[in-house]
């Protein structure tokens, strides 16, 4: 039974999958990728991590991909439609591709003690419950938790000043002028 | 119960899709969503080897990387929000000055 949810949801991953990098409408590309990422949240679930499986949802369906839509819709779509899909030259990317893909199915054939760590999966049931999840978060690496809070904070203040726009400087320098004036 | 080289299997082959777009696409928007789907199959080896060793540090790390993956994702939609705005195309061959 699980081994057909696996195959279900992975099989509609890879295609959600090759749909992203295949589709010419970035629309279609950020949709098939939320389908993607949807599936990949259902696999956590087999995985046993529910709540890696809520974040996922949240954060990336939920943030990331509804912020990649935002920037799509201020493009002008049917110009982006008709550009030339591949680039110029493609032959060094598709080099690097192969050489990637034949070194990842090596790794999978030959590693021996990747396949003693592979066994057979554990049971669902077996795992251990979100509040030991939330233990080693909050005691062993919370100085990381930490320093990732401040990561999202300064990715935050960079997004904005890089997206204020010049005249939004100028209104404000306007602004600021005639008080300075006044005084 | 599934075996967790089908996993590990699933995660290599979202991959090599992540990276065929990131070295094939010229529009730099699928280029990032590439990206994206490049960092989920390697959060996906992650959390398959803590089920398999019944370590929770997969999780955790794979909690890491989706935080820095937000902040990253702004980062550059930022970025691409202010190229957009002087006029500059999207296609990656074209995007070749750092100076606005």
């Amino acid at each position: 039974m699980e081994q057909a949810f696996f195959l279900l949801l992975s099989a509609v991953a890879v295609g959600a999958g090759l749909l992203v990098v295949i589709a010419r409408n970035p629309i279609h590309s950020a949709l098939a990728l939320v389908a993607c990422l949807v599936q990949i949240a259902a696999l956590y679930v087999l995985l046993g991590a529910p709540f890696l499986a809520v974040i996922q949802i949240f954060v990336y369906v939920g943030a990331v991909m509804v912020l990649f839509l935002f920037v799509i819709m201020m493009l002008d779509v049917r110009k982006e439609a008709q550009a030339r899909f591949l680039p110029k030259t493609p032959l060094p990317g598709l080099i690097v591709l192969v050489i990637l893909a034949g070194e990842l199915i090596f790794l999978l054939l030959q590693s021996a003690r990747l396949h003693a760590v592979m066994g057979p999966g554990q049971p669902v049931s077996e795992q251990p419950p979100v509040a030991d999840l939330s233990l080693l978060l909050f005691q062993e690496y919370l100085l990381p938790f930490e320093v990732a809070s401040v990561i999202l904070l300064v990715a935050l203040i960079g997004a904005v000043v890089l997206a204020r726009s010049d005249e939004a400087d100028k209104k404000a320098a306007q602004r600021k002028a005639p008080r300075g004036a006044a005084r | 119960m599934i075996p967790a080289a089908w996993y590990l299997i699933l995660a290599a082959v979202l991959f090599v899709i992540g990276a065929a777009g990131v070295l094939l696409r010229r529009n730099v928007l699928i280029v990032l969503m590439s990206l994206e789907l490049m960092l989920n199959s390697v959060t996906i080896n992650l959390v398959a080897f803590g089920h398999v060793l019944q370590d929770l540090r997969g999780q955790i790390i794979a909690i890491f990387i989706i935080a820095i993956t937000a902040a990253e994702v702004a980062v550059a939609l930022g970025i691409l929000v202010a190229l957009l705005r002087n006029n500059h195309s999207l296609e990656v061959d074209e995007l070749t000055v750092l100076k606005g």
